[in-house]
């Protein structure tokens, strides 16, 4: 069942990449959507595994519930990274304080885990380096504002961690 | 022009200021690791920008939603990638700023190292 889905889906998406219509008139190409059934069927028996287990319509609801919150609220973090980085680069001091600080997540889900990485990276003044198994990220922080682990922890992670956490566990 | 057109330029101009200032960055700030800061999030806003303002400007559905799955891609690979780069630099020997103000990544920098030498033995 897991690996239907993922054929259907990466069929989709290949279809949505490709467009595999005529510009004229609009005929579909055969040849495109067969090499793309193919390879989303190949693509769906490899890795179908992979998909997590069946979750109940009510839990699959609030994920997607959370999800739809979180992506506004990450966008507007995007916006304020880089609104941050063009005030360092055109200040003609360059009021930049940087260093390596070590945070802790609590978040076990590996794809919760990796989400959290890459939004602080994305987010303002921060750049994930290394997580390790034990929930440790290393980020480098273009203006430590605290050397302390639990002080760094609520600057950077704490405000994305609530939501991944209701998105991912 | 349309009005559609007009929007979709706005938001190209918006991106490439924001890759702009990204590049600025890159040759004014002072190590690989502020560097990849300016470059990662401001070329990735700024890219997206370019990409959503194509397929705004365009309103083709071939091109806008590749545009579209593009820019998604983008904001997914692009902080992955800089993530690879920073630990990779900070492994090979790359030194922060004489200026930064801590290092806590260093002890740990030397455990992976020497986990490496003992895999290479």
């Amino acid at each position: 069942m897991r690996k239907v889905t993922l054929i259907i889906l990466s069929f989709v998406i290949w279809f949505l990449l490709v467009w595999p219509f005529d510009p004229v008139s609009g005929a579909l190409y055969p040849q495109s959507t067969i090499i793309g059934i193919i390879v989303a069927i190949f693509v769906g028996l490899l890795l179908g595994d992979r998909i997590p287990a069946r979750l109940s319509p009510a839990t699959v609801f609030k994920r997607i519930f959370w999800l739809v919150v979180y992506v506004p609220m990450f966008l507007w973090y995007v916006l304020l990274a880089n609104l941050d980085v063009v005030y360092r680069v055109i200040h003609p001091d360059m009021p930049i304080h940087p260093g390596i600080v070590r945070v802790k997540t609590t978040l076990k889900n590996p794809a919760g885990r990796t989400m959290l990485a890459n939004s602080i990276t994305l987010t303002p003044g921060t750049l994930t380096v290394d997580i390790t198994d034990d929930g440790y990220l290393y980020i480098h922080w273009i203006n430590v504002r605290s050397d302390d682990i639990e002080q760094a922890t609520h600057h950077i992670v704490e405000r994305f961690e609530s939501v991944l956490r209701r998105i991912f566990e | 022009m349309t009005s559609h057109e007009i929007v979709g330029y706005v938001f190209i101009c918006v991106g490439a200021i924001f890759d702009f200032f990204g590049c600025m960055g890159l040759v004014r700030l002072p190590d690989v690791y502020n560097r990849l800061q300016a470059a990662t999030k401001c070329v990735t806003l700024g890219t997206i920008f370019i990409l959503v303002g194509t397929a705004i400007a365009t309103a083709v559905p071939a091109i806008a939603i590749k545009a579209i799955l593009c820019a998604l891609f983008i904001l997914i690979t692009s902080p992955t990638g800089a993530h690879a780069l920073a630990r990779g630099s900070y492994l090979s020997g790359v030194k922060l700023w004489d200026k930064s103000v801590t290092d806590k990544f260093h002890e740990r920098a030397e455990d992976i190292k020497r986990s490496y030498s003992g895999e290479a033995k």
